[in-house]
């Protein structure tokens, strides 16, 4: 069972118009920009994909990375907590202008929403959001004696996962900060698509230190070299 | 102009309060400036909602690893004993009562607890981020803020006005000119500025200030 990859094009091929896409990373921590940048000169060579609803902890930053996809005109529709960054120009010009739609949620939401889509819990109750306007609508049960605001699980056709190390399998682990949201994408999609830095052949990953399992993994394709985000934008890319 | 502590003398104030070895989670902005004055002799244990406890200050110009930044996207360090992990344990710390402090920010607060500071109203692109996560589930909830609003108007309410970041959540205030707890839905004085009489004080607060028991002087170094 090899699940590699040769080729960034060829790891994003399957992404269908209108698919829900989860795209793992913190700001740039974790942003996988070569799966995204290898989608958005996919469009561009065919109009497809098209469409998409992507989940995202932002709404990216500057002109690459998820910022670009939304520039592209991919995005129909974005679900995520923070919306803001430090060059939030290219989501803020669109949804005021009423062209993209949001879904704000907040952040340990997002992220538990997540994870019970990945774990088969279509729905959970938590304290977050209760009183607020974000809460408006959903189902309020009290247990202990507080109140309590029911979330629904999120999944996604596809999810993109920048790792650190892969093996063949699937099994991964991250770099520093930068798994945050990528152990919960990787089971709540149907398809997840990791690029990592090193791919090795099973075994070379002690079990002991493997973040996400191979079964959540269903491809693998190898960068070597990643760009950041972060440094992207301070040189003033543009993709 | 009548005085009042600065920022950086409210972030010591309330750093004052938080004990040896205490997990803590600071917002995003002012709040993170309690870090600079832990009291010598105490180490927090500091969580950033992205997946790190006990990170550290920022690295020099030119050290970043973007990899290893904060909630508010910022370069930090590791401290020795530091960890990693997922968003949702991350906010499994949060919400599952594991934090000891969480000190944030405020637009608003009202005597019953409640906290506005994520939304200023309908215009623009409206933001949570893990506000609204914070709230529940830390041991102590407070919140840091001037006393009154650029414009003069209270911050401290009866009720707030703006849009809600949680319920009855917010247990202690640190404001520009006093220490105000927050028990049993009233704002009760435990410390004011000593220049300031409390009549003055009660006249910039949008809510009755009641006393328990004697009310100390905040005092703070020059910083």
């Amino acid at each position: 069972m090899d699940k590699t990859i040769a080729t960034l094009a060829e790891a994003v091929s399957t992404v269908a118009d209108g698919a829900t896409v989860m795209i793992g990373g913190f700001g740039g921590s974790g942003a996988p920009i070569e799966l995204i940048h290898a989608l958005i000169d996919r469009y561009r060579a065919t109009g497809h994909p098209t469409g998409l609803t992507v989940v995202n902890n932002n709404a990216g930053n500057g002109h690459v990375g998820l910022a670009a996809l939304i520039e592209a005109g991919m995005v129909r529709k974005l679900i995520c907590s923070f919306p803001r960054s430090a060059d939030p120009v290219v989501f803020t010009e669109r949804y005021l202008a009423g062209k993209i739609e949001l879904e704000l949620v907040p952040q340990g939401t997002l992220a538990e929403r997540i994870r019970a889509g990945g774990a088969g819990i279509p729905a959970f109750y938590t304290p977050t959001g209760y009183g607020t306007e974000l809460a408006k609508g959903k189902r309020i049960e009290e247990f202990d004696g507080r109140p309590y605001v029911q979330e629904r699980w999120l999944k996604a056709d596809v999810a993109l996962v920048k790792a650190e190390c892969a093996d063949t399998m699937g099994n991964l682990t991250y770099r520093a900060a930068s798994r945050n949201f990528g152990p919960l994408m990787c089971m709540a999609a149907a398809e997840t698509i990791v690029q990592a830095r090193k791919i090795v052949d099973p075994g070379a990953i002690d079990p002991e230190t493997v973040v996400t399992p191979g079964i959540f993994v269903q491809k693998v394709v190898a960068v070597p070299d990643p760009q950041q985000e972060e440094t992207l934008n301070r040189a003033g890319a543009v993709h | 102009m009548s005085p009042k502590l600065s920022n950086a003398q409210i972030a010591w104030r309330a750093a004052q309060d938080i004990a040896d070895g205490a997990y803590v989670n600071l917002g995003i902005g002012f709040p993170e400036m309690v870090a600079k004055f832990q009291p010598p002799g105490r180490q927090a244990i500091f969580h950033t909602e992205n997946g790190i406890l006990n990170f550290g200050e920022a690295p020099p110009a030119g050290d970043e690893d973007w990899d290893l930044i904060n909630a508010g996207k910022k370069a930090v360090t590791l401290k020795p004993g530091a960890a990693f992990f997922h968003h949702a344990d991350s906010f499994a710390m949060v919400r599952g009562g594991h934090l000891d402090v969480a000190i944030l920010g405020a637009y608003q607060v009202a005597e019953t607890g409640d906290l506005a500071n994520w939304s200023t109203g309908p215009k623009g692109v409206p933001a949570v981020g893990g506000a609204m996560d914070l709230v529940h589930g830390a041991k102590r909830v407070a919140v840091i803020t001037d006393h009154v609003t650029k414009e003069g108007a209270p911050k401290l309410l009866e009720r707030c006005t703006l849009p809600l970041t949680g319920v009855g959540c917010v247990t202690r205030v640190y404001t520009s000119l006093a220490v105000i707890d927050i028990e049993d839905g009233r704002f009760v004085l435990r410390e004011k500025l000593a220049a300031l009489t409390f009549e003055a004080l009660q006249a910039q607060t949008g809510a009755r200030l009641h006393l328990t028991g004697p009310v100390a002087d905040l005092t703070v170094p020059e910083l």
